[in-house]
């Protein structure tokens, strides 16, 4: 699904250049549920970047769904991650002047459907994260956990192939962490390959596949417990 | 092009950000507002001056003759200079194609008795074309017509003044009233913007005056309309060839002044036209200064708007959004903002204008008002400053970048 080669990514800063990206190479497979792990500088926010197609990298080569990334304009880049991509931050980036239901039909608009067959879905989607009867509420009516299963929920409308998550629980507590963790879990059981970035280790902990950066480099990539025993019973068969 | 879903985001945003969508209007509303005033009173102006001209068609020319005042050709001055009927027709041969409308005068004063009731007044003795070159309005019943001239008929036509000192209430068409001791009939009553003294006037055919006082083919002035489809300086030459032709044929001095006048209105027209001109000028150059100053303002303040969207640009962005998509919401929002804001604009001072016009008569400003073809105009305007005001930042807006609209803060 994402397949990365020796990608590398500076930024210019005055006459310098901060070298972020020294030689990525990575391959996450349709359905994984992987983390990326690492202090901040690490460049895991660089990486998450080039995967979800918001900058684009120096060197090296980024396959998304099999498609060479290669000079995308921002019109393409715009068409690509409404197909394949879906987004959630850390800071849940839901506009504050539309309803639940609306922040999750926007990537549906975009997509050019029309507005009662995308209301229509994103109600879906919204009851696929217990939120059906919040639909008409604005994002500051609701509480932390809730907008980020609103912009969870907002990541899937568009049956995307990977949902990248940019420390989605940064800015909650650990209940409705677990709460968004398991939400998580749930997408990627439903066959989602989902990509998560963040700097804690329980949460990391919670998904199938851990990579940790630093300083630009991959310095591990290993499976978690969770997903050891499903690979043990894969073997035994 | 219509897309609802566009309509309807851009309504969403607009009404969910009524402040600064009201703040974004305010100078275009203002700018507008100045410029109907200025244009409103300007246009009061000029309607003054036509109406100072109310009373004669715009393109009339008088033909007017007196006393010679030099010496020419070895003809004395002190000469009384005559028109007749053959200066007529040779105006009607040669500048056929000049003219529009052509009439004689002769002048009479005349005592109109109706069984008990007489009084004097002034008579006029023309030709069918007077009526429009007088601008006469017909009350009831017809003006001389050209039968009347063939005919030399003893027909009347009286203004709705001497009517009203003759018959009063009673009607009047088609009775016969005595003038100078011969009957005539009357045929038409008629009423004049020109004011009361117009009204006063009575008309019979030139060729009945000819016949019946003096027996001669005398005129005492020529009233032309020349042809509408002349330039304004084109009449104005052709009121100059015709004055030369005819003190040629008259052996009249080429720098006698008293001995013949052509007043053209196209002179006057031309002044006028010239000083209206000017001002017109005046007021579009203001008017478009405060409508670009409105422009920049509403443009500065969707630059400010842009900042604080950034972050929902950058989400829209994120989730599919194409800068095209951007700028044309942007723009769309902007030219919807400026276009209500300037009808109301347009409105509130159309709404001023009717309602202190009035007052303003005092001022030489009558009627002062905005044509439709200035709303279609300002329209126009408003659209293309909106698209103006709007295209900048909604560039600005594409631009952003989803990453640094996104960062965590």
């Amino acid at each position: 699904m994402i397949k990365i080669e020796k990608l590398h990514k500076s930024y210019p800063i005055g006459k310098d250049s901060l070298h972020v990206l020294k030689g990525i190479d990575l391959h996450i497979k349709e359905g994984e549920f992987v983390s990326i792990m690492g202090s901040s500088g690490s460049g895991k926010s660089t990486l998450l970047n080039i995967v979800g197609l918001l900058d684009g990298h120096d060197e090296g080569n980024y396959f998304l769904n099999g498609q060479l990334i290669k000079n995308l304009n921002e019109k393409k880049a715009a068409i690509l991650r409404n197909k394949f991509l879906g987004f959630v931050f850390q800071s849940f980036n839901l506009i504050s002047y539309k309803t639940a239901l609306e922040n999750v039909a926007l990537p549906l608009y975009y997509k050019g459907i029309k507005r009662k067959e995308r209301l229509k879905i994103a109600l879906d989607y919204l009851e696929k994260v217990g939120l059906k009867n919040w639909a008409n509420h604005l994002p500051n009516e609701l509480s932390g956990g809730q907008k980020q299963r609103v912009a969870i929920a907002r990541a899937l409308v568009t049956k995307p192939k990977v949902v990248l998550a940019d420390e989605p629980t940064g800015a909650l507590d650990s209940t409705t962490t677990d709460n968004v963790m398991d939400l998580l879990r749930d997408i990627n059981n439903e066959g989602m390959t989902v990509f998560v970035i963040t700097h804690e280790e329980e949460v990391a902990e919670q998904t199938k596949r851990i990579v940790r950066l630093k300083d630009g480099v991959i310095i591990s990539d290993e499976l978690t417990a969770v997903s050891k025993p499903l690979k043990e019973a894969i073997k035994a068969v | 092009m219509f897309d609802l879903d566009r309509w309807r985001e851009i309504f969403q945003s607009i009404s969910k950000n009524k402040l600064r969508s009201v703040m974004s209007g305010f100078t275009i509303s203002f700018a507008i507002l100045l410029f109907t005033l200025l244009f409103g009173v300007v246009n009061g102006l000029s309607n003054t001056f036509k109406g100072a001209f109310v009373d004669d068609a715009q393109n009339s020319m008088f033909v007017r003759v007196g006393r010679t005042t030099k010496p020419y050709k070895g003809l004395q001055s002190g000469r009384i200079i005559q028109l007749k009927n053959e200066n007529y027709d040779y105006v009607t041969k040669t500048y056929e194609d000049k003219i529009q409308y052509q009439t004689a005068r002769i002048y009479k004063n005349v005592n109109i008795t109706y069984k008990t009731k007489q009084d004097n007044y002034t008579l006029r003795a023309v030709h069918p074309d007077h009526q429009f070159l007088e601008k006469t309005i017909m009350d009831e019943g017809r003006y001389i017509n050209t039968r009347d001239l063939k005919e030399k008929a003893k027909v009347l036509v009286i203004g709705r003044l001497v009517k009203k000192d003759i018959f009063g209430e009673k009607p009047a068409l088609g009775k016969r009233v005595n003038v100078n001791g011969i009957s005539y009939k009357i045929i038409g009553i008629f009423s004049d913007d020109g004011g009361d003294n117009e009204e006063r006037l009575t008309y019979m055919p030139v060729t009945t005056a000819q016949m019946l006082y003096g027996n001669n083919d005398y005129i005492s002035e020529m009233n032309l309309g020349y042809n509408p489809s002349l330039s304004l300086d084109e009449a104005v030459a052709f009121g100059n060839r015709l004055e030369r032709d005819l003190r040629k044929r008259l052996n009249i001095h080429p720098d006698d002044q008293g001995a013949i006048r052509v007043r053209n209105m196209a002179e006057a027209n031309k002044g006028i036209g010239q000083f209206m001109g000017v001002l017109y000028f005046l007021v579009i150059l203001i008017g478009s200064g405060t409508l670009i100053a409105g422009i920049i303002g509403i443009s500065n303040i969707m630059i400010f708007v842009i900042k604080e969207r950034t972050k929902e640009f950058g989400i829209r962005k994120a989730l599919g959004a194409q800068p095209s998509s951007i700028i044309g919401m942007v723009v769309q929002e902007s030219i919807l903002i400026t276009t209500i804001a300037g009808y109301l604009g347009l409105s509130l001072g159309s709404y001023i204008l009717s309602a202190i016009g009035d007052t303003l008569e005092a001022y030489f400003i009558k009627d002062p008002s905005v044509s439709l073809e200035i709303v279609i105009g300002a329209t126009f305007t408003l659209i293309i400053a909106g698209l103006i005001a709007g295209f900048l930042p909604a560039k600005k807006a594409a631009r952003i970048k989803p990453i640094v609209a996104l960062r965590a803060d």
